[in-house]
């Protein structure tokens, strides 16, 4: 399996009053054409990783790596005209909310087109008849009514399909979804889900699922990364999560409220400060 | 038995939305009541009619021994029943510090011993004295959760309504807080009424829930029907299988 990206030793550090503040310390991992989960809890750099690999960590912040390539080229020094043509393309991302990460002021089916048409040479036409094609394929009823509606005119599932849309309607090779259920009712989470999951197997890209979510995380995803203070501290597959080592993986996966399971109290986590060495 | 929230026939409208439809709920003085319902069921609403916050069109309500009519409510109400809502970084006054939040409620209702009062709170919830004259912005949102449980706290009330309590919260965070939850309760022997979406939280928590949708009560049920699968609306089967997680579908790729 020739790796799609490769991620080694990736750091990302921030500037603040009190000195650098290490959000991201060492992580390395490859990614082939396979779904990867990335678990942790808020700020242990999951999201941050995300980011640096999309090219999206902001500008004060610094991003260093022994490796960090995507399909042979190295990100860090790609020029930033390279990344921008990368960005969207070929690495695609998903996030979290879509009440926020759509356009408020532009209807749906033009941020589709806008997407599409920015990285091929495509005529508005054909853009427009691209954008319905992968409306109706994350499974909008009627993709001609939802194109032209705004955002804040659909519910947070049908923007969440949007954004997904609006992602994959490029042919991405690797997507990163950050969250991309957390904002939504549960019954929307799965069907959000199962669309994904499909889309994503029909086009064989590589995906790297973030969640805070260790149970859903392994449910769809064939391998899974544990995050804690910036660092990766167990890797495992997803069907193997039941005999996690790491005290930290333990303590997320038993965490959860089950029906039917009477635990009073919930074991809750005990964090050791060992665990951040 | 006696109910110390007692709703009946309450209707909600909205313009020309109709909200909440004849709902009904009876929950017994120390019990514990979840609603679960998907975005737009009426949970939530449910929750701020019996708090104030939604005009009834209809209906009764009888909490801790007040009658209750339109959306006015008096002091003692309010040192009856407190809230907790969902976002505890929108719930929290962002420059106000700790102290200065948790002595509101105490001054509105003209209580003397404030020091001690907010001291014993901030320990009940497990935050030190330490984080007593911090802002909202230098807390972790399971910190902030824990403050808000601390306001609702500090009038000893009989009665909380909880909205989505941890929802915003972390998996492993969302554990403490509900230990925390289940803790008070204990302690000072509260009613509490409590919104969620997740099956798994409202289980855990609650003896009696409802099933809500589209304004409506469809089920009934104990937290031991739930768990042994005794089910009859197709719709609360269908919550059950979404809190249980994503499952593939063995669909051939090709």
């Amino acid at each position: 399996m020739s790796a799609l990206l490769t991620v080694e030793d990736l750091r990302v550090c921030y500037p603040t009053r009190t000195g650098m503040v290490e959000a991201v310390r060492g992580v390395s991992f490859a990614l082939g054409r396979e779904r990867l989960g990335i678990v942790g809890e808020s700020g242990s750099g999951k999201s941050q990783t995300g980011r640096a690999i999309m090219g999206l960590t902001p500008p004060q912040a610094q991003v260093t790596a022994k490796t960090l390539s995507f399909d042979g080229i190295d990100l860090l020094s790609a020029p930033p005209k390279l990344r921008r043509s990368l960005r969207g393309k070929r690495i695609a991302m998903i996030l979290q909310d879509p009440k926020y990460s759509l356009n408020p002021v532009m209807s749906i089916g033009r941020q589709i087109v806008e997407t599409l048409r920015e990285h091929e040479d495509v005529s508005g036409a054909e853009a427009r008849e691209r954008a319905l094609e992968m409306l109706a394929a994350v499974q909008i009823r009627d993709p001609k009514r939802v194109f032209g509606l705004y955002p804040h005119e659909v519910s947070g599932g049908m923007g969440q399909r949007a954004m997904i849309a609006m992602m994959l309607v490029a042919g991405p090779e690797l997507l990163i979804a950050d969250e991309p259920t957390s904002a939504l009712d549960v019954t929307v989470q799965l069907e959000v889900l199962s669309i994904l999951d499909k889309l994503v197997a029909e086009r064989g890209m590589g995906l790297i699922f973030v969640s805070h979510d260790l149970r859903l995380v392994s449910s769809f995803c064939d391998r899974v990364l544990v995050m804690y203070a910036g660092r990766i501290v167990e890797e495992l597959a997803a069907s193997d999560l039941a005999n996690a080592k790491h005290p930290y993986t333990q303590g997320l996966f038993n965490c959860m409220p089950v029906i039917g399971a009477d635990r009073h109290p919930l074991p809750v986590l005990d964090r050791k400060p060992e665990w951040a060495l | 038995m006696s109910a110390i929230v007692s709703v009946e026939n309450l209707s909600v409208v909205f313009d020309d939305f109709t909200a909440l439809e004849n709902v009904s709920i009876d929950v017994s003085a120390g019990g514990s009541f979840g609603l679960v319902g998907e975005s737009g069921s009426g949970k939530s609403t449910l929750l701020r009619a019996i708090a104030g916050l939604a005009p009834p069109a209809g209906g009764t309500m009888r909490i801790a021994g007040l009658e209750l009519r339109g959306r006015d409510r008096d002091k003692a109400f309010y040192r009856a029943v407190q809230m907790v809502f969902q976002d505890p970084y929108g719930s929290l006054h962002p420059r106000q510090t700790i102290d200065r939040q948790l002595m509101e409620p105490l001054a509105i209702h003209g209580v003397r011993d404030g020091e001690r009062r907010i001291l014993k709170a901030l320990d009940e919830v497990g935050l030190g004295s330490g984080f007593r004259f911090r802002y909202p912005h230098q807390l972790s949102g399971g910190q902030r959760q824990r403050v808000a449980i601390a306001r609702a706290l500090i009038l000893e009330p009989s009665i909380l309504l909880l909205d989505e309590p941890t929802s915003a919260l972390d998996a492993s965070v969302q554990a403490e807080v509900l230990n925390l939850l289940e803790q008070v309760r204990r302690d000072r022997k509260l009613t509490f009424v409590m919104v969620s979406h997740d099956l798994g939280v409202v289980t855990h928590m609650c003896d009696r829930l409802a099933v809500m949708q589209g304004g409506r009560v469809v089920e009934r049920l104990t937290a031991d029907d739930l768990a042994t699968g005794r089910i009859d609306e197709d719709y609360t089967r269908n919550l059950m299988v979404a809190s249980k997680g994503f499952r593939r579908h063995a669909e051939p790729i090709t």
